[in-house]
């Protein structure tokens, strides 16, 4: 590959026609429609032609690329153990100063060419599906421009070579995903979870720039060529105190955009964003990039075991608290949302444990599965009219087919049921989790799995199965079918999420950890203490009894699902109304919200109204308001003697000159 | 009684004559120019001091046998028949304007 830069330039090239044509041509619809009765009618046929071509094609291309970048790559793992050396390069000398510079530089190594092999692929889906959703929406343009320029920052992300690069991309997707979420700007919420997430983001972006100066600080360079610094560190023993506030800044960076504990409120909040916007951000790629960055500095996180350590656990919490949220959500959307939020969880606890690979491995297959749900959700909402209540769907299996078919196998494979993609990627992560001897993380993150498994498949049930309980509406019965740019994607998403685990089958079960071997010359590899392959299959088969025991008692609870919109399962119902306080307590989402509402936000609010009260209208204003009453009073007095009549100024003038001259007599 | 000029004969009437009526002309256009109320007068009593000033100006020049005194004179009432054409000029446009030459009624020079 030997034109890397191509790869972002193709979705910024298409974000930049996308958006020329889109302000064009709004421009003139305005002009034309001023007088209409309505002027937000779908585009005309040959300009969302245009939009959809451009958007899909720039990325389609970059896809393309990506494939030819991954292919030596695997290529060589195959063979030999060290696999291909990192290629660098350097497109242009971003700012200099002294005998430092930073680069726009690429880096093109084995985890980043499976980053954006599969980033540009769902991508790719992804676009091709809004072709689909987005056809009766009159921002059809300016959404494409924006799924492009977002698709460019991500590239730029993934391929960056130094920490301010990356940086730039992170916040690009940032600007990206802020603009997407308040997509709908006219709508309140919409316009409020953008300014949330975008904020929430800022926290953690603010330990991310300190830790990228920490970087330089350490290592006199913020190239990625530190990772290499710190290992032969490593080699050498030994830690500076630095390393951990490094690692714990960059993690904080991570924790923001990767929505972990107590940074993940954002992302519930972003499904006001349309459908495939979820979908392609907000679970298959921007949300995996604080992975990414950990994984990508995972050299100089083994340095500092603590903060490894820290990592797991606010992961493995993570993973267990956004479950536990997603059992009793109506919003299928925001189901989905935690189940992201919990899986992400699963990743950091992996790299936590040290198990990079494992984690990048659910990355990866956790991209395709989550893809494929939050593809189905769109076309469930689109098909109930923009209802996303599962109280009032129901009985939808018949009649969108495609969509209950795909989705079932998507949840099956995040359920991690065997042989589908999330039993492998799932099974690695609590596999190394249990070999590194941290038992406690373990437990959590079977309990999790369990837990995932039931509400995808309380999900699953609400959505399809039982009596269409569409009620006054009767969306249920009008149910209409999706267009085939939607169905195909999910097609390929679902089968993607049958067979994308396939790439990293243990030992245990006869496979060779090609994954694994792949990302070993990117990424860490911690001291793994091995296991022996009978314990490895008992644990999966436990593991498998944990995801089976959730679907099952999802099936038991909702399975039929007949009961009215207002209590679907009347079990549980009757669980809940019994589990009191804790019942409502999930029920409400841990009252997270209203936590940081009262800690952190109404102190701000106070702080901010005193400084407005007190400080800004009393004391600033105060001045301000002295100085010119003062001034004012001067004039007040002095305009006494500014009568108008000349004769008072020519005696006030006789005056004068008489005492001069008195004053000169006398003296 | 020093320095009388050479071949000029002396004064007949005392100088301090000539000192007292200038200052009493200079104090009565004074008086008039702080008092009178209508532009013209103001305007004559103004005249008025001037001239007493050169009467002033002249009777010292005579007394100390100095011509710069004379000289000043001829500069004053130079400008003061320029000030005189344009002081008029103003009051004439003035008077078209408010109808009046009553310097009370004419008060601009305020807030």
């Amino acid at each position: 590959m030997k034109q890397l830069w191509l790869i972002p330039v193709l979705p910024l090239a298409g974000f930049l026609l996308n958006g020329l044509v889109a302000l064009v041509a709004s421009s003139s619809r305005a002009e034309k429609e001023s007088g209409a009765d309505h002027p937000l009618a779908p585009l005309p046929y040959a300009q969302r032609l245009f939009h959809g071509v451009v958007g899909v094609g720039s990325v389609g291309l970059a896809a393309v690329l990506s494939f030819a970048a991954l292919v030596p790559y695997v290529l060589s793992s195959l063979h030999a153990p060290e696999g291909l050396a990192p290629v660098v390069q350097k497109v242009y000398t971003w700012m200099v100063a002294g005998d430092y510079s930073v680069d726009v530089a690429f880096r093109l190594d084995a985890l980043s060419a499976l980053m954006l092999s599969f980033v540009t692929f769902v991508g790719t889906l992804i676009h091709v599906y809004s072709v689909g959703y987005m056809q009766k929406d009159e921002g059809y343009g300016r959404y494409f421009s924006y799924l492009n320029l977002f698709m460019f920052a991500m590239l730029m992300l993934v391929l960056a070579d130094n920490l301010p690069l990356l940086f730039v991309g992170w916040e690009g997707v940032g600007l990206c995903s802020y603009l997407l979420i308040g997509y709908s700007y006219d709508k309140d919420f919409a316009a409020a979870a953008g300014k949330k997430a975008f904020i929430a983001n800022r926290v953690g972006d603010f330990g991310m720039v300190l830790g990228i100066f920490g970087v330089f600080a350490l290592f006199g360079t913020a190239d990625f060529s530190f990772v290499d610094l710190a290992r032969r560190q490593a080699l050498a023993g030994g830690a500076p105190l630095g390393v951990y506030a490094v690692c714990v800044l960059l993690f904080l960076g991570a924790c923001g955009k990767s929505a972990q504990v107590p940074l993940y409120v954002w992302l519930p909040d972003a499904m006001a964003g349309p459908t495939p916007v979820s979908a392609l951000i907000h679970a298959a790629t921007m949300v995996t990039a604080g992975v990414y960055l950990v994984a990508r500095c995972s050299a100089l996180f083994v340095l500092a075991p603590d903060a490894l350590t820290l990592v797991a656990w606010i992961g493995a919490g993570t993973a267990i608290f956004a479950a536990t949220i997603g059992l009793a959500q109506n919003d299928i959307k925001k189901v989905l949302a935690y189940s992201t939020v919990s899986q992400l969880g699963y990743m950091f606890l992996a790299c936590g444990v040290g198990a990079f690979s494992a984690g990048i491995f659910h990355v990866f297959t956790h991209a395709f599965f989550k893809a494929c749900l939050f593809l189905g959700s769109g076309s469930v909402i689109m098909s109930m009219h923009h209802e996303q209540d599962m109280r009032r769907m129901g009985g939808l299996a018949a009649r969108i087919p495609h969509t209950f078919r795909t989705m079932l196998v998507a949840t099956l494979a995040i359920a991690g049921i065997f042989p589908l993609a999330g039993f492998f990627s799932k099974d690695m992560i609590l596999g190394s989790a249990a070999a590194s001897g941290h038992w406690a993380l373990y437990a959590v993150g079977l309990f999790t799995a369990g837990l995932t498994a039931f509400y995808m498949f309380r999900l699953v049930s609400m959505t399809f199965f039982g009596k269409a309980r569409s009620g006054d509406h009767g969306q249920g019965e009008h149910a209409h079918k999706s267009p085939a740019t939607m169905t195909v994607p999910l097609w390929i998403l679902a089968a993607l999420s049958v067979v994308a685990g396939l790439v990293g089958v243990p030992a245990a079960l006869g496979g060779s950890d090609r994954i694994g071997r792949f990302l070993g010359a990117s990424v860490a590899h911690p001291e793994i203490h091995e296991m022996s392959h009978g314990l490895e299959i008992g644990l999966m088969l436990l593991s498998l009894g944990v995801a089976v025991t959730g679907l099952a008692w999802a099936w038991r609870w909702y399975g039929k699902a007949d009961g009215p919109a207002e209590a679907v399962s009347p079990q549980a119902h009757a669980f809940y109304e019994k589990a009191g306080a804790l019942g409502r307590l999930v029920a409400n989402k841990w009252n997270v919200d209203e936590g940081i509402e009262v800690l952190v936000l109404s102190p701000f609010w106070k702080i901010g109204t005193f400084l407005w009260r007190g400080f800004d209208a009393l004391f600033i204003d105060g001045i301000a308001n002295a100085s010119a009453f003062l001034v004012e009073l001067a004039g007040d007095l002095l305009r006494f003697f500014t009568t108008g009549h000349v004769r008072n100024y020519a005696l006030a003038f006789t005056l004068g000159v008489a005492v001069f001259l008195v004053y000169v007599w006398v003296r | 009684m020093t320095g009388a000029l050479p071949g000029v004969a002396p004064m007949a009437v005392p100088p301090g004559a000539f000192l007292v009526v200038g200052t009493l002309l200079f104090a009565i256009g004074l008086a008039g120019a702080l008092l009178k109320r209508n532009a013209i007068s103001i305007f004559l009593s103004i005249e008025l001091m001037m001239n007493a000033v050169n009467l002033l100006f002249l009777t010292y020049a005579r007394m100390r046998g100095d011509l710069a005194g004379q000289m000043i004179v001829f500069f004053v009432i130079a400008v003061a028949a320029a000030e005189a054409a344009v002081g008029l000029a103003i009051f004439v446009a003035l008077f078209r304007v408010r109808r009046t030459v009553d310097v009370d009624k004419i008060a601009l020079l305020k807030w």
